[in-house]
């Protein structure tokens, strides 16, 4: 592969509006912090999707990787107990 | 002159600084260094048309000649714009283009920031609309300046070159004549003495953190405000009035 000779890659985290959490939208390149956020800024919040903007530099996220499905993510199918749906409220109880 | 003639000379000089220098930065589409800064300049270029549409469709409200915005930008020839002679300065490498920028952002930005005060309410209400839109080119420029500056040997060199060879064309930024004098008493327009003050300060700072030099006092080109141009506008109107002048009243 050629070398990436665009700057690091970074990832870009979208906030649509108050109150909700940021939201991956992307990635770009740029050679330090604040030419990310401008060209984040530039590249996907043009058509007003957003009100804040979060970039991280890639290599600081750390991914697991598809090997890591069957021990990380299995051994919660058979756990339905863990959803709140599982239990019934008993008649009587207040403030929940 | 009266009032009226005065405000649509003063109105062109604003609308068409900000529409040659959107044009040149739209020359980039698709040319960007990288997808990112393509993407950043064309940005800039529309906010630029943006102003300058807003300002010529008031311009031809005042002028009262049933004039549209798209008629003042398209049929008028190049003697009658009155866009300063920065603007039209073709694009050169990406350093040139950025120096240039840089240089009209902290132009633009001094300049409405003191326009907002007009008396006149809609050149009042678009400085405060463009000022927002400029608060953020020059962030962007700024940040293009340091960092071609204080980069490689050969971004400095390139960015230092760009500073000397326009320098020149940074006096007719300033330059005030009657109309300037007659809507200035008005309330209308502002003192470019004023912002000139402020742009020197501002560019002079900048360059220093950038480890640039500030080129020493030479000739300034004058004369945008007669409609006297460089040789690059006339080749930048015969693109873009091309369609308008090849098939009259074509609609899009």
């Amino acid at each position: 592969m050629e070398k990436d000779t665009q700057g690091t890659l970074w990832e870009v985290f979208v906030q649509a509006n108050p109150g909700i959490p940021h939201k991956h939208v992307g990635s770009l390149h740029a050679s330090d912090e604040e030419m990310a956020l401008q060209n984040a800024r530039d590249v996907y919040t043009r058509r007003k999707e957003g009100i804040s903007i979060w970039v991280v530099e890639a290599k600081n996220i750390k991914a697991s990787s598809p090997e890591d499905i069957g021990s990380f993510f299995e051994p919660a199918n058979d756990k339905v107990y863990r959803h709140p749906t599982f239990y019934k409220v008993p008649d009587g109880v207040k403030h929940l | 002159m009266d009032k009226q003639k005065a405000l649509f000379q003063y109105c062109l000089r604003l609308a068409d600084s900000s529409l040659i220098m959107g044009q040149r930065l739209s020359e980039w589409c698709g040319h960007g260094p990288v997808l990112e800064e393509d993407i950043a300049l064309t940005n800039i270029a529309l906010d630029l048309v943006g102003q300058a549409t807003a300002i010529l469709n008031y311009a031809g409200k005042v002028e009262g000649k049933g004039h549209t915005e798209d008629d003042l930008a398209f049929l008028r020839p190049e003697r009658e714009f009155r866009n300063v002679l920065l603007a039209e300065q073709p694009n050169g490498d990406y350093a040139f283009t950025i120096a240039r920028q840089f240089l009209f952002d902290v132009y633009q930005y001094y300049y409405y920031q003191s326009l907002q005060k007009s008396k006149d309410e809609t050149l009042s209400a678009l400085s405060e609309k463009s000022l927002k839109e400029v608060t953020y080119h020059l962030r962007h420029t700024s940040q293009w300046m340091l960092r071609l500056g204080d980069g490689t040997p050969e971004s400095h060199e390139r960015v230092q070159r760009a500073i000397n060879e326009l320098w020149m064309f940074t006096g007719d930024l300033f330059d005030m004549d009657e109309v300037d004098a007659l809507l200035l008493k008005e309330g209308v327009s502002i003192d470019l003495k004023e912002v000139k003050g402020k742009w020197e300060n501002h560019v002079a700072e900048l360059l220093e953190k950038a480890t640039l030099q500030l080129p020493v006092q030479t000739f300034m080109q004058a004369g945008s405000r007669a409609g006297k141009h460089t040789e690059h506008l006339g080749f930048l109107l015969a693109e873009m009035q091309y369609l308008q002048r090849t098939y009259p009243d074509v609609k899009w």
